[in-house]
């Protein structure tokens, strides 16, 4: 840390209080929701990539035993409308049931209802589906291609989305740059893949027009969407946000599941629980990542200043539009990094294909983008024989250079990356990583060092919506918190979201702790259901420790307000001399002439006759947060403030490959992180470490790939590879703190950390211990085969 | 298999669970975890893939880490099964490795954390002064998503560490 700190509990190494729960197997997963006469779904999918649904014959299915129920696509879309989708697609249609075409395999055609899932998983067996097989397409670029067949017939073309933006004076900055340098790079299909699979619960009770939902959701606007879709006033969904969700990192947005589940508990007249099993999560949960290739081009000149920079981007999105094409628009806030590039041209294309849907992860695009601008510097200081610490220190923002105006509008809040390199790079690291290199590679083994220098955007607005849909013109994105002092001078703090690891009720906690100058653990922090809540923006967007934690800190000083105020009153002195301390407020004359706070909330509860005029009784305030420094829309050319914070991280490793079995290993890890003030170190740290493996396992190991017929061929933990334990190395972390100026305690966000940047450091890393074999790959993952193959070939063309 | 199994009869069972023996009648196909979920209303134990790779629904089995998804209920006729709910003292009460898992925040999303405990309950028994390696093989059975491992291994090695201090004599004690 760098910063001087004043905070009692704010910054100080604390425990998670939602920690004890979790130690003794008392989390409260929606697995664990046990409403009675639940009956439960299995589904039935589509064996195809692309399918025309001839027929379907549920007559042996329903003899089954324990059967209540088979729904068909039709039954299901006459009761219901389409998801709701941020592109204004009408001809792209997505639902939870497949209705006459499925799209691609795994998709959802038929649930089955029974008493309990073993029960429903036989009785989908039986379910009679007759297919007619359709052309299909996988590929973006074949997609993209006129003749591609087309996923959604009536829509015309594949293309869901194909803006251009231009920032800055590009072809002049291209034809005055003396060198220009071309990259093809591609971010394969991944995900965030929990550990607990998506689930949802839903019960129907018709004597008081109320849907109850039970889910392991992380999504805004989730009853919006339920409500929308099943054609219920929002006033009759009530979800219940004290479930906790078992991992998300962005993908748990199972709308399809609630709609699907919410519909069947109404037409049926008892709970009805969907959980998926790991196939149904992989496969038709809809929830896999982006999988992007970028063409990037770079103008620079001989010291390596890039000065201006093409970026296309293609998106394959899969076969419905949901939530991922945005993917593309948020990284127009961080679109040149931490670098000082003048102008940028950025082509963002998302097609479908007949892959599964995607939705958010961990980023939201950020990861894929940063990986491709890191690649270029790296390619940019290789041309020039450039060390690749040095092109970054040459070009990249200083510290007294913020607030920093990128091309694409947004403002970088602040920032000291050379503070964070040097803190990496102290005491001669860099040389001894460049000696330990070199000594491998004299001994035969290709080594690498892998740097990259990126930004995590946080605080999460939504502007990326308005930007690449002109007919969407949100630029609200709240969070909130209500606190609560009962009668016995107890304090109760709301929150009106589910949490999925994120220490959320020790965030509330401690930042009201720190304004009212009172123990965090006193304060009991709860969770009202969706009807109960006021407006939450959801954990998305690395936002929360920024919103949710602005929220608490505006309504603790609301609470502290209206203390100073009853005890000036009543102690009869001017407000200006009322000294709020400890709970106590005080003449800041004659400190002890003062209130105690068991004396404020008497006279708050039971004493009106002591109360300043007109003033309400009770202690209770809450606030509602916008976020900061970014509620406009964007400007014609495409300009806008997009999230408000930037935080930074610095990655360092070295990486050894076994040239026989093109096995990579990561030796030496050294990470620098900049989120501002920390509010809870061991939830920073572990987001970070957690955001390495995760960015491990993109770079290296998960993938979910597709064979020629159109089969995901990665379908359990077996073929879909998640780090474990032994692909994680000890990570040196050097955190350094460079305060938001915008936010309240100076805090930025840390959700995304280390998955922002791991990627691309491993890349960088394996393509220089490629190097002296002459080959490098642009393509992740990188995984262990593929990289075996490359070196022997390199190595048999070699004469070795 | 369905055809058969609508005519198949429950079976009767007898299990020790967390020392206290109970008898069931469970359906020859149900996994041990979901009778542990399902019949005995022992929550701790979570599914994650039911295919016995992550881990998440390990519980001790005649003292070793297992993986419940991984076998059927009958099969643990007359054996020992200790859960999560098993290796907590009490109501509220922590074990030192519970404890140590909350001082380090060995934890994120809680989906995968009762299985970690176990998995350190089995580990300490045996080895009470495990090396980085050792503990990092223990848990390499068990996927965490969220943490990355380092505050895990840190949480089992401060626990190796307060067990022995709690066992030396006091002289010897820090």
């Amino acid at each position: 840390m760098s910063a001087e700190h004043h905070f009692r509990y704010v910054a100080t190494d604390r425990r998670v209080r939602e920690d004890r729960r979790f130690v003794a197997g008392k989390g409260k997963f929606i697995a664990d929701i046990a409403l009675p006469s639940t009956k439960h779904v299995a589904l039935v999918t589509c064996p195809h990539a692309n399918a025309r649904i001839v027929s379907v014959d549920k007559s042996r299915a329903l003899k089954m035993p324990g059967v209540h129920y088979v729904l068909d696509g039709h039954e299901l879309a006459a009761a219901t409308l389409p998801l709701m989708t941020g592109l204004d697609t009408p001809n792209v249609p997505r639902r939870p049931l497949a209705v006459d075409v499925a799209r691609y395999s795994g998709e959802w055609v038929v649930a089955v209802v029974a008493d309990t899932r073993a029960q429903a998983e036989d009785a989908a067996e039986e379910v009679d589906i007759e297919y007619e097989a359709l052309p299909f397409v996988l590929d973006a670029e074949e997609a993209l291609e006129p003749g591609s067949p087309l996923v959604h017939q009536a829509h015309g073309s594949n293309v869901l989305l194909d803006k251009t933006f231009v920032w800055g004076e590009v072809d002049k900055d291209f034809a005055a740059s003396p060198r220009k340098l071309s990259l093809r790079v591609k971010w394969g299909r991944s995900s965030t893949v929990p550990i607990e699979t998506f689930g949802v619960v839903a019960s129907w009770d018709p004597w008081r027009d109320m849907l109850d939902v039970y889910a392991s959701i992380q999504m805004p606007r989730y009853a919006d969407q339920i409500g929308i879709a099943l054609q219920i006033p929002v006033t009759s969904v009530r979800v219940h946000y004290d479930v906790d969700v078992g991992g998300s990192y962005g993908v748990k947005r199972g709308i399809k599941h609630t709609v699907l589940a919410g519909y069947l508990a109404r037409r049926l007249g008892f709970p009805v629980r969907l959980i998926e099993d790991r196939l149904e999560n992989m496969r038709g949960g809809d929830a896999h990542g982006p999988e992007r290739l970028f063409d990037v081009d770079v103008a620079y000149d001989d010291a390596g200043i890039v000065r201006s920079m093409k970026m296309r981007a293609l998106e394959n999105v899969g076969a419905y539009a949901g939530r991922s094409p945005f993917q593309l628009g948020k990284p127009v806030g961080a679109i040149v990094g931490p670098y000082k590039i003048n102008s940028v041209q950025y082509r963002a294309i998302a097609v479908v294909t007949n892959k599964t849907t995607q939705e958010a992860v961990r980023g939201f695009g950020q990861a894929p983008t940063n990986l491709a601008i890191e690649r270029i510097m790296d390619e940019v200081a290789n041309v020039l024989g450039l060390d690749t610490i040095e092109i970054r220190r040459r070009n990249m923002i200083k510290h007294d250079e913020f607030p920093y105006l990128i091309p694409s509008g947004t403002t970088y809040d602040s920032g000291n990356y050379e503070a964070v390199f040097a803190k990496v790079l102290a005491g001669g690291a860099y040389e001894d990583l460049k000696a330990e290199r070199d000594a491998l590679r004299a001994n035969g083994i290709l080594a690498g060092i892998g740097v990259s220098a990126c930004l995590e955007p946080s605080g999460g607005n939504a502007t990326f919506e308005a930007l690449l849909n002109p007919a969407i013109t949100t630029s609200t994105f709240m969070d909130s918190c209500r606190i609560s002092v009962d009668g016995m001078g107890f304090i109760t703090a709301t929150m009106h979201t589910t949490s999925s690891g994120q220490g959320h009720e020790t965030l509330v906690g401690t930042v009201i702790g720190e304004q009212l100058q009172v123990d965090p653990e006193a304060i009991r922090v709860t969770r009202p259901d969706s009807l109960n809540s006021l407006p939450s923006g959801t954990p998305v967007g690395s936002r929360m420790a920024i919103m949710l934690g602005g929220a608490a800190f505006h309504a603790a000083n609301k609470l502290k307000a209206k203390l100073l105020a009853i005890g000036a009153h009543d102690l009869g002195i001017p407000l200006a001399r009322a000294v709020y301390e400890q709970g106590n407020v005080h003449d800041r004359d004659t400190p002890s002439h003062k209130r105690t706070w068991a004396d404020l909330v008497q006279i708050a509860f039971r004493n009106y006759h002591r109360m300043p005029p007109d003033m309400e009784p009770g202690l209770s305030v809450s606030h509602v947060y916008q976020v900061p420094n970014g509620s406009t829309l964007p400007t014609a050319g495409g300009r806008v403030q997009m999230y408000p914070c930037f935080s930074f991280e610095f990655h360092l490793m070295l990486l050894s490959i076994d040239p026989m079995l093109g096995r990579p290993e990561i030796l030496r890890y050294r990470l620098g992180h900049d989120c501002g003030t920390q509010i809870n170190p061991k939830i920073v740290r572990g987001m970070t470490m957690g955001g390495i493996a995760h960015g491990i396992g993109a770079a290296l190991y998960e993938e979910f790939a597709y064979n020629d017929e159109g089969q995901l061929i990665a379908q359990t933990f077996m073929d879909y590879l998640l780090p474990s334990s032994h692909e994680v190395p000890a990570v040196d972390i050097f955190d350094h703190e460079t305060p938001s100026p915008y936010t309240v305690l100076g805090q930025k966000g840390s959700g995304e950390s280390g998955y922002l940047g791991a990627p691309a450091a491993i890349a960088n890393a394996i393509n220089d211990a490629l190097r002296p074999l002459g080959i490098s790959t642009n393509r992740l993952p990188i995984k262990v085969s593929r990289l075996g193959d490359m070196i022997a070939a390199a190595q048999a063309k070699k004469g070795n | 298999m369905h055809a058969i199994m609508r005519w198949v009869r429950n079976m009767r069972i007898e299990l020790d669970i967390n020392g206290e023996v109970r008898e069931l009648d469970v359906e020859p196909r149900t996994t041990l975890l979901d009778c542990l979920r399902d019949n005995l209303a022992l929550t701790g134990a979570h599914a994650g893939c039911e295919h016995g790779v992550c881990g998440a629904c390990t519980v001790l089995f005649d003292g070793v880490a297992v993986r419940s998804c991984l076998m059927f209920a009958v099969q643990a006729q007359g054996s020992a099964v200790r859960t999560i709910e098993g290796v907590t003292p009490g109501p509220g009460e922590m074990s030192v490795i519970q404890d140590a898992f909350c001082e380090t925040h060995g934890m994120q999303c809680g989906y995968c954390t009762p299985a970690m405990v176990l998995v350190a309950h089995a580990l300490l028994a045996n080895n009470p002064e495990p090396t980085r390696e050792e503990i990092v093989e223990a848990i390499s059975g068990n996927i965490c998503r969220c943490t990355g491992y380092a505050q895990i291994v840190e949480a089992i090695a401060l626990a190796a560490e307060r067990m022995r201090g709690a066992n030396a004599p006091a002289e010897l004690r820090k």
